[in-house]
């Protein structure tokens, strides 16, 4: 026995012991009739090759790994982005379950979200009274000022009628008439989380500015100077908004963020739960039709928004998660361009640090091949980053990157010296990632959390930057997105770097030399 | 202090009528009258908890409950490490559950064993609108040719396949003949099915019964000589090693575990069980209907069993030693006797720490009752306890085992009770799962997750007790909970005085 009172041994070290290493042993050996070891190798070198690259990119049917969630997590997520908003998703309750785990194991935060909790009969009969009962409940448990109601896979198969329902529910008396409750149809079975995250805010924009679906006449667009900013699908919401807010105060921009979930992503532990917390007012998000241009940091998290928005006769621009220097001098000449402000000294100064840091560490990342994978605009503003910083992206992968956005890389790589060498991958997943890294080795993999199965497999060290990070805290509370933002991306990339000299370097009486105490 | 520790069983009884009398008021009529069913305070001397269970949850109410799918795939299927378990549908349901739950194993993933990784046909509009029978025939041939070591293949309905008529019965019939006789499971799990995981979890057990049990034939027959000690492991998913901690007691006891139900299992574990001389049960919930089947089918006997705290342990290794000879029992008695010293110890360091400590929970189906006995023997209260997808006979263990008189009983809670009736109690500290940890924390409670450990574990077993004691120690007395109130929120106005 090797547990002890004095220094517990938790599944960490107590499994490692003689005693549990010989049962594990013997259970494998007597009654798991496993494979011969021999065997088992020759397969793990044969999924290395290039021949089962091959096999595994001709894969028509087969998902495995994917970098990509359903389009109701990205409707919860912009949900929660509007003052006092609960999220009410229709159709099978363990999704909900899901989508609230899902996102608080990333922000270690709450996540509040109803379901309209379909059984079989709600599936023979409809989900009509499930709705009908289940806004009266929500309403008067949770006290909302808005409920957003999108829907599970479930509900879109047996073609379930959002608009009508929830007409047919407020003559029921659910909630009052001059409730708010927008709606946006988000089948799991069309694109992912980026899409629901789209359709979800179309829906809300939808029902503010064109009359309340039917209830009041549309309202009529008076311009103003204000611009509308939306973040899109961000794990860094909580970090990038409030440096976005910051950015825009120092210049003096008048501005609405649209679905601003970040406060309700960060709230302090004082005693209180907020199941509610900041967010953009639902009266910001009727005035935002009157706004001279909406900017989104996404392209590919709102294309039916933007188009939307368009139509409404003010300006739209779409960027691709911009990050570092030239990505961040865009953003801010595009606001140059459209309010007339000038941009003051203390941007002008942090970005001169980004550039002097750039410059200070270049000869560190220089020449570096990187792999990337995760949402489509995330992939392209650190691909554009790395290009910046003279590195490599040898492999750009986005499972829910469309053929459009393998274009738009392929456009970027090729308008540099350091992108020639380099491949975009729109549709494929982490196990075809798996044999590009086998085949077609980089020194770096930047992904999410599961890129942690591909760094044990292949050894690529993986720097953690996406959605989700379930295994390493607080990333979330720090900006992406400005020069500042591009300064803690660069950080954590050199980390890793230096980290991993330090690994290679550090065997005593064999590796002496290149242990360097100043790098 | 809690308040419960203050105040006589009367007094702790009114007051907890009080609170359901007052949760409810919040509810529209019809939903208070169906509320009202799932919550009470327990009579000691009823047979059950007096709360009905196993119903629909209702919409809007913000119920903690999963669906069948999670029930199978996530708790049943998911854990058995050489086959592999595709999430037959859209992607979501797969990608919200891999490697979320901890089942620990040992294996050449992507080689042998594959628990962690996520296998789904990602349904496009297409699949939907024309079937997806065609890309699962096409999906398990790539499946084949890709990871040739694999033993056999689960197929897990999301909620599209019940509802667009796919027959992957008859697909996997045709490809399990295509391949020699593979092991092909369809398991009709969608989301929809039923009120919560359960369903997920009796129709995985069925589905192992008709396309496993029902398909042995000789040459699958085990490998190894029966001995009259043979035992297996059922209900235990070895969430952060528990199964292991177990398994290394019932050996020591002198028995010899010949499966592994379903942490850490393999398809020839499962396909050996029939020749067990005992069944030992953990989680009743969601393993007994295999464990019924195997008794009238095979005539193996089950036996329930509870491995947290040395209380409910020594019990246990002598409920179970019971069914076998003396050789055994004395086995037990050893085994007892080995370890506790290690409960002496955990308990002398931990217990002065946590005495009269109350603890609220809110789990699954099994721990809710279970883990009782563990705080207890730390020397801590339950004061509230419930399920998310208990059935009444969960609640009749519960009440004739395990809860105190006056303990609150709430079933399938929900999110707005749950706060209330924390806010109220004051306990101690809140055992319950990811959605709501960061609520009580928030509210400055000490929580400890307990379906996943908190990333810790294993909590079974002696060497799990340590652990146990560790971690609800580490809640409860961080230093944390002392800071959550800024400084100058508690000063006292200062009082203008008048000059001299």
């Amino acid at each position: 026995m090797v547990q002890n009172a004095e220094h517990v041994l938790d599944h960490f070290e107590l499994f490692r012991g003689p005693e549990y290493q010989q049962m594990l042993a013997n259970k494998k050996k007597m009654f798991e009739n496993p494979r011969e070891t021999a065997e088992v190798e020759r397969v793990r070198e044969w999924t290395k090759t290039p021949e089962y690259r091959e096999k595994n990119f001709a894969r028509e049917a087969l998902t495995i790994n994917p970098a990509k969630a359903c389009q109701p997590l990205g409707a919860v997520f912009a949900s929660v982005g509007f003052e006092g908003t609960l999220p009410f998703v229709h159709g099978s309750q363990g999704c909900v379950a899901y989508y609230r785990s899902h996102l608080s194991r990333h922000f270690k935060e709450p996540t509040s979200c109803v379901s309209s909790s379909m059984t079989e009969d709600a599936a023979v009969f409809g989900g009509l009274n499930n709705m009908i009962d289940g806004l009266a409940n929500s309403y008067n448990m949770y006290k909302p000022k808005m409920i957003a109601v999108s829907t599970t896979c479930m509900a879109e198969v047996i073609g379930d009628d959002l608009n009508a329902f929830i007409k047919t529910s407020k003559e029921k008396g659910s909630v009052p008439a001059e409730f708010d409750v927008p709606f946006a149809h988000t089948p799991a079975f069309v694109g992912s989380h980026i899409t629901g995250y789209d359709n979800t805010l179309r829906g809300v924009l939808e029902y503010f500015w064109d009359g309340k679906a039917g209830a009041t006449p549309k309202l009529e667009r008076k311009p103003n100077e204000k611009i509308n900013f939306i973040g899109g699908f961000d794990g860094y919401t909580v970090g990038n908004i409030r440096e976005i807010k910051r950015i825009f105060d120092l210049i003096g921009i008048g501005y609405t963020i649209l679905a601003d979930n970040s406060d309700v992503f960060d709230t302090p532990t004082d005693g209180e739960f907020r199941m509610y917390d900041g967010g953009t007012t639902l009266e910001d998000a009727a005035n935002a039709v009157h706004a001279k241009a909406t900017i989104s940091m996404q392209q590919w998290c709102t294309e039916k928004t933007l188009s939307f928005i368009e139509g409404h006769g003010h300006e739209v621009v779409a960027f691709n998660h911009p990050v570092g220097v030239s990505a961040t001098d865009e953003v801010l000449m595009t606001l140059l361009r459209i309010t007339g402000k000038e941009i003051p000294e203390e941007l002008s100064r942090e970005r001169g640090r980004l550039v002097d840091a750039m410059a200070d560490s270049s000869a560190h990342i220089h020449g570096k091949k990187f792999a990337i994978y995760g949402d489509p605009d995330l992939c392209y503003g650190l691909a554009a980053f790395l290009l910046e910083l003279g590195a490599e992206p040898t492999h750009v992968l986005s499972t829910n990157g469309n053929k459009a956005w393998g274009e738009k890389v392929e456009a970027l790589l090729a308008s540099s010296p350091f992108g020639k060498s380099c491949h975009v991958y729109p549709g494929r997943d982490l196990w075809h990632m798996r044999s590009l890294l086998f085949t077609e080795p980089v020194d770096f993999l930047i992904g999410n959390t599961y890129g942690k199965y591909l760094e044990r497999d292949t050894g690529t060290p993986l720097i953690r930057i996406g959605f989700p990070v379930f295994d390493r805290h607080h990333h979330h509370r720090y900006p992406v997105w400005g020069y500042q933002g591009g300064m803690n991306v660069l950080v954590k990339i050199l980390d890793k770097i230096f980290d991993e000299m330090d690994k290679r370097t550090n065997v005593v009486g064999k590796t002496d030399y290149s242990f360097d105490i100043i790098r | 202090m809690s308040l419960a520790t203050t105040q006589s069983i009367a007094e702790i009884k009114a007051r907890n009528k009080e609170l359901i009398a007052e949760v409810l008021k919040v509810y529209p009529d019809k939903t208070a009258k169906r509320r009202a069913k799932h919550l009470n305070v327990h009579e000691a001397g009823k047979s059950d908890c007096g709360v009905k269970s196993n119903i629909k949850s209702i919409p809007g109410v913000m119920t903690i409950r999963g669906c069948a799918y999670a029930g199978s795939k996530g708790v049943v299927w998911g854990p058995i490490k050489d086959m592999i378990h595709i999430s037959h549908g859209p992607v979501g349901c797969g990608q919200y559950s891999w490697g979320s739950r901890r089942n620990y194993y040992v294996g050449t993933t992507g080689v042998d064993s594959f628990v962690t990784f996520q296998f789904t046909s990602d349904f496009q509009e297409k699949d939907i609108v024309f079937g997806g029978d065609k890309k699962l025939v096409k999906l398990l041939d790539e499946v084949q040719e890709l990871f040739p070591l694999n033993n056999g293949i689960s197929i897990q309905s999301e909620c599209p396949i019940g509802l667009i008529g796919d027959d992957i019965e008859a697909v996997s019939r045709a490809k399990s003949k295509e391949y020699g006789g593979k092991t092909i499971v369809p398991v009709r799990c969608e989301g929809f099915r039923g009120v919560s995981q359960s369903l997920g979890h009796h129709i995985a057990n069925d589905a192992i019964r008709d396309w496993v049990f029902d398909k042995i034939t000789p040459e699958r027959e085990p490998k190894f000589e029966p001995t009259p000690y043979d035992v297996a492991i059922i209900g235990d998913y070895n969430i952060g090693g528990d199964a292991w901690s177990s398994r290394i007691l019932l050996e020591e006891m002198g028995l010899r575990v010949i499966a592994q139900w379903s942490g850490d299992g393999s398809l020839a574990e499962l396909e050996a069980t029939p020749k067990a001389k005992l069944n030992v049960l953990h989680c009743y919930r969601s393993m007994n209907y295999i464990s019924r089947h195997m008794e009238e089918k095979f005539g193996i006997p089950w036996c329930e069993y509870n491995f947290f705290g040395p209380s409910k342990i020594v019990e246990s290794l002598r409920k179970i030693a019971s069914y076998f000879d003396d050789k055994i029992k004395e086995g037990a008695e050893r085994v007892i006797e080995k370890y506790q010293p290690l409960v002496d110890e955990v308990t002398a360091k931990y217990r002065p720490r946590l005495e009269g400590k109350t603890v609220m929970l809110f789990v699954g189906g099994l721990r809710p009752r279970h883990v009782i006995g563990a705080y207890e023997d730390l020397g801590m209260e339950v004061v509230g306890t419930g399920y998310e997808f208990a059935h009444n006979d969960d609640y009749q263990r519960t009440a004739q085992h395990y809860v105190k008189d006056g303990t609150l009983i709430y079933d399938d809670v929900t999110g707005y009770e749950f706060e209330r009736f924390v806010e109220k109690m004051q306990p101690d500290l809140v055992g319950s799962g990811i959605k709501e940890k960061y609520v009580f924390q928030k509210m400055g409670v000490p929580f400890r997750q307990m379906h996943s450990w908190d990333y810790s574990g294993p909590y079974h077993g002696y060497d799990g007790f340590a652990i146990f004691a560790r971690d609800m120690d580490m809640a409860i007395n961080s230093p944390i909970w002392k800071k959550t109130k800024a400084p100058w929120k508690d000063v006292a106005k200062p009082r203008l005085l008048a000059a001299e």
